[in-house]
């Protein structure tokens, strides 16, 4: 199936509507006065394109817009998962104070376009298309960081994000110029033809990738392009931080896939992915993950602050979830998507409850948590202590179920070394992660500290995030079922 | 849904945690409705175990009132449960300690919901870590009892209850990793040979793997176990966590988390990996017997009381270690029965430390001092406490370290001389203690006016002297249960005796790779 403009829209109808959506929101917000109506309807839209992307599962795999857009389970799967992203940040912006004080319109037509940017990300099969798909993400990204007027920390990180995205994307599509050079191509499939056939040089090549893995690991965040992440996820207002670290790892996460199946990879023999020779990806990889992994959790470890000790910890998940692309088969392809799905549901919970306790005192640092369970807000505290135990992957929490997923497809192919560094990793982050619930639950409050309640929106919300991280810890079937 | 869960053993296992959901829907202000609901679940829980012993055929070493149901079909990953005599009498122990620890916890007057909370799933991770076949099942078991016991030691415990509740969890979860590393390599390796994903137990035992794979996967394995026994040198964070814990929360500790250690060693370490275990046998036997008298040492200088009950069980449990590992049947079912003394004896050595803690709020010995005038029932039954401990004829004690000794004398003399000798310096510190702490004058004010124990406290302790002396007078129902479960796993440990060299001579040579099932 590979369809021309007009055709293409029927299997277009998630982005069409999604765009239709962002329209009206601009629209709606010239006349409607009580804003909460727009994140309502913007709501509505995430849940519109969820049911129509849902009815193009299961179809045929084929391009769009003549080999611009690749439309496959893939890529529907990545689309599901920036929507959930989209609509419970948007159902966590609802009950978020710091959002209600801002231009509202503004920002969830740009936390939409957004997301739209990441459906791109994760069906395009063009050079040109991943180029426009990633800057279209983050420079909505960039607004959306700097958007707490009157607030230095959020100004200074989206001016941060901007120089650091900049100067990713930059040598990103330097890189890609590198491989236009050699293969004469923009399009995935063709430059795989050319890459397996031709006399390609292997430096050269090598080199091109690592400077699109620029632009991609500065979306997934792994080092050394992460020194964006701990100021941008500290000053940008917290739904905006539950998204980033979320969607853009999950996208960057897709595009990084999706350049490697098709274009530089094919499929062998059960399920193996084949390279080229002479180009070293999976050692490559495997360094990157390692030093992500545990460069994230050491610093993670003397965090006063949770969203940027989130931050970190975010970093230290995206190493985990390289571990499953290092493995380059379709067991580690399934750890992943598994992983990240189950990470959306637990780190959104996990800022839910920071958004929860800034509702009431406006503080972020670790030491304003202190007693929180003796504070009225023992829902909040017991749902949180879940979610960090089930980042740090205890069972029966889904987040153990992800991590087991990842060493399985790891050990299966005899990387011990990164299964061993990943163990190790997971005990540090049990440190800082407990250290949290330490505060929460053992620290005992002051009568100073105040007392936190919760609006029956984001109890719903909370309830929805721990019900479904304890329930695919202990009966997850139905999920890995739908990854196939 | 409901089906799969009716089976009995199930039962013993999810009661508590079924008592714990109840708990959440009664108000926190109404204290003792919170207690009676969690000794009632716990009580209940105890007469269903009572109900698997009387189903429980005493004449078979196999796997009895075993239950299996799909749980993730597309990584073999089973609920699948059921008992044997190793087992066995440790659910029974757990299941018996459940309402004995909540009735010990009465005094506790804060966040009192939260507390049995964790308790009861506490009891349902311990319950179901000892009756798990399925090494998934197991591990997520393992790793549930973390939680709660993290929380019942930081938030119920002493001045340094956050240190030591951080200290315990690192302790145990990083060990822990290693073997869910081991587990899932051991499942993808049984999968190369035998085409099916499994993580069932019976069916790994079949898989035969060469001495150099075993010896890492024995090591991975024995790590995380080593560190819950704890065998010496792992065993630092021992002392911490049980002074600081709350006596309910000690008292489970030694009595049914440290047998979690003995037990895995028991069933997975060694079984799984025979040649390994036979090679690294003369480490482990050394480590265990440095344990007994390192810690029968270490525990004779403590003034505190809880420490000194706390060394003693690195001590206990050295003499578990060696049992075990003499890998003959008087080593292992001495070991095994050692392991219910200890938790009987040690568990009532905390609840006695915690009955003079709640009335003079210290644990020191100078403290005391002629306690048997002031308190003569108390003094009474801590004597016989004492003596369980010690191993005197006639008691517990003695039966498991009797015959402890008597396997290690046939498999390692050396070895067993010296943990004879531990016996004796734990005969002096224990009746040292005791003679400061009871006898001699009673020169305090403070303890002029103490109590002498109540009816509920006597209610606590009588049940576990009952069974001290039963068990000391009338081993045989026990270890007869045992006996058909630990000789399977001695035949397979013998079996490859003679084809397993020492480790210094560099492994094993090639023909007896090909050995085996």
């Amino acid at each position: 199936m590979d369809l021309g403009n007009l055709e293409s829209l029927k299997f277009f109808y998630p982005e069409i509507v999604l765009s239709g959506t962002i329209l009206l929101l601009i629209l709606f917000d010239l006349f409607i006065r009580n804003k909460r109506w727009l994140g309502l309807m913007a709501f509505l839209g995430c849940i519109l394109s969820l049911v129509t992307t849902f009815q193009l599962y299961g179809m045929s795999p084929g391009w769009l817009f003549h080999h611009m857009i690749i439309l496959d389970n893939f890529s529907l799967f990545f689309k599901v998962v920036s929507l959930l992203a989209a609509l419970l940040v948007v159902w966590m912006s609802l009950g978020c104070r710091e959002i209600r004080e801002i231009h509202q319109g503004e920002y969830y037509t740009i936390l939409l376009t957004s997301a739209l940017g990441m459906f791109f990300m994760a069906s395009s099969s063009n050079l040109l298309m991943a180029y426009l798909s990633l800057e279209l993400v983050s420079i909505t990204s960039y607004i959306l960081t700097g958007f707490l007027p009157h607030n230095r920390r959020s100004t200074e990180a989206a001016l941060k994000y901007l120089i650091y995205g900049g100067v990713a994307s930059g040598t990103m599509i330097y890189g890609m110029s590198w491989i236009f050079g050699m293969t004469g191509s923009l399009d995935y499939a063709r430059i795989s033809e050319a890459l397996f056939q031709g006399q390609t040089n292997h430096l050269a090549l090598f080199m091109a990738f690592i400077f699109i893995l620029a632009g991609f690991g500065y979306k997934i965040v792994f080092v050394p392009f992460h020194m964006w992440s701990p100021d941008v996820y500290q000053g940008a207002p917290t739904p905006i931080t539950a998204f980033l670290s979320v969607g853009s790892n999950a996208a960057g996460t897709a595009i990084l896939m999706r350049f490697f199946f098709p274009a530089v990879s094919r499929l062998g023999e059960g399920g193996d992915w084949l390279f080229i020779s002479g180009v070293e990806w999976p050692h490559f990889l495997l360094m990157v993950s390692m030093v992500t992994m545990t460069l994230g959790n050491l610093c993670a470890l003397n965090q006063q602050n949770l969203k940027r000790l989130l931050a970190y910890s975010g970093i230290a998940h995206a190493g985990y979830i390289l571990m499953g692309l290092v493995v380059l088969n379709n067991d580690g392809l399934k750890a992943m998507l598994f992983y990240i799905v189950v990470y959306l549901i637990m780190n959104l919970g996990a800022f839910l409850v920071v958004v929860i306790v800034a509702n009431e005192t406006g503080k972020e640092e670790i030491g304003d948590y202190r007693g929180l369970a003796w504070r009225g807000a023992a829902i909040p505290a017991v749902c949180m202590a879940i979610f960090l135990f089930s980042l740090t992957g205890l069972p029966p929490l889904a987040g153990f179920v992800g991590k087991f997923f990842l060493f399985a497809a790891v050990i299966k192919q005899g990387f011990y070394l990164l299964a061993v560094v990943g163990i190790i990793n997971s005990v540090i982050s049990l440190y800082y992660y407990a250290g949290v619930v330490k505060t929460m639950f053992l620290d005992f409050p002051e009568p100073t500290d105040p007392q936190v309640t919760m609006t029956a929106n984001t109890s719903a919300l909370l309830g929805v995030l721990s019900t479904l991280t304890v329930l695919f810890g202990i009966y997850w079937g139905p999920l890995v079922h739908s990854l196939h | 849904m409901i089906e799969p869960f009716v089976g009995d053993l199930s039962l013993v296992v999810f009661l508590p945690l079924l008592g714990a959901m109840v708990l959440l829907f009664i108000p926190r202000s109404m204290n003792r409705v919170l207690f009676t609901t969690a000794i009632l679940f716990t009580s209940l829980t105890f007469f269903w175990s009572l109900r698997v012993l009387w189903r429980f055929q005493s004449d078979s070493g196999e796997m009895q009132l075993v239950e299996r149901v799909s749980w993730i079909p597309a990584y073999g990953i089973d609920y699948f449960i059921g008992i044997d005599g190793l087992s066995l009498f440790l659910v029974l122990l757990t299941a018996f300690l459940g309402p004995i620890v909540i009735l010990a916890s009465w005094t506790i007057s804060e966040r009192v919901k939260e507390y049995l909370f964790f308790m009861l799933v506490l009891e349902t991770g311990m319950i179901g870590a000892f009756v798990a076949l399925d090494l998934f099942l197991f591990y997520v078991f393992w790793e549930v009892m973390l939680v709660p016991m993290y929380f019942i030691i930081g938030v119920w415990g002493g001045p340094r209850r956050i240190y030591a509740a951080l200290k315990f969890v690192l302790y145990t979860m990083s060990g822990s990793l290693l073997m869910l590393v081991a587990i899932i390599y051991l499942a993808a390796r049984n999968a190369q040979v035998t085409q099916v994903l499994s993580f069932d137990l019976l069916r790994l035992y079949n898989l035969h793997l060469p001495y150099e794979e075993q010896f890492w996967l024995f090591l991975a394995f024995a790590l995380s176990f080593a560190i819950k026994v704890p065998l010496f040198p792992f065993h630092t964070w021992l002392p911490d966590a049980h002074v600081e814990a709350p006596t309910a929360g000690s008292v489970l500790l030694a009595a049914i988390l440290l047998k979690m250690g003995t037990y895995g060693f028991l069933r997975f370490a060694i079984p799984l990996f025979p040649e390994a275990a036979l090679a690294v046998q003369p480490f482990i036997v050394a480590l265990a017997v440095i344990g007994i008298i390192y810690g029968a040492l270490v525990a004779m200088v403590q003034p505190d009381l809880k420490k000194l009950v706390a060394y003693s069980s690195v001590s206990h449990l050295g003499f578990v270690m060696l049992g075990l590992f003499a890998f003959n049947l008087q080593g292992m079912q001495g070991a095994l029965y050692q392991m219910l003394n200890h938790g009987l004896s040690t568990g009532a050595l905390f609840l006695i430390v915690g009955m003079i803690y709640e009335r003079r709020h210290t644990r020191m010995i100078d403290d005391f001092g002629g306690l048997w005038k002031q308190m003569p029932l108390f003094s009474a039954l801590f004597l016989v406490v004492t003596f369980s401990s010690i191993g005197l004829p006639g008691l517990n004690g003695f039966v498991g370290e009797f015959l402890i000794l008597l396997g290690a004398f046939q498999a390692t003399p050396f070895w067993a001389a010296g943990a004879a000798t531990g016996m004796i310096l734990g005969a002096i510190y224990m009746l040292w203690m005791f003679r400061r702490v009871n006898f001699g004058p009673l020169s305090r004010p403070e303890n002029q006016k103490l109590q002498d124990i109540g009816a509920r406290e006597i209610v606590i302790l009588a049940p576990i002297l009952a069974l001290i002396v039963f068990m000391g007078v009338y081993p045989r129902p026990f270890l007869s249960r045992m006996r058909f479960s630990a000789e399977p796993i001695i035949q397979r440990v013998e079996s490859k005796k003679e084809a397993t060299p020492l480790i210094f001579e560099g492994g094993r040579s090639r023909e007896s790779q090909s050995h085996g099932n």
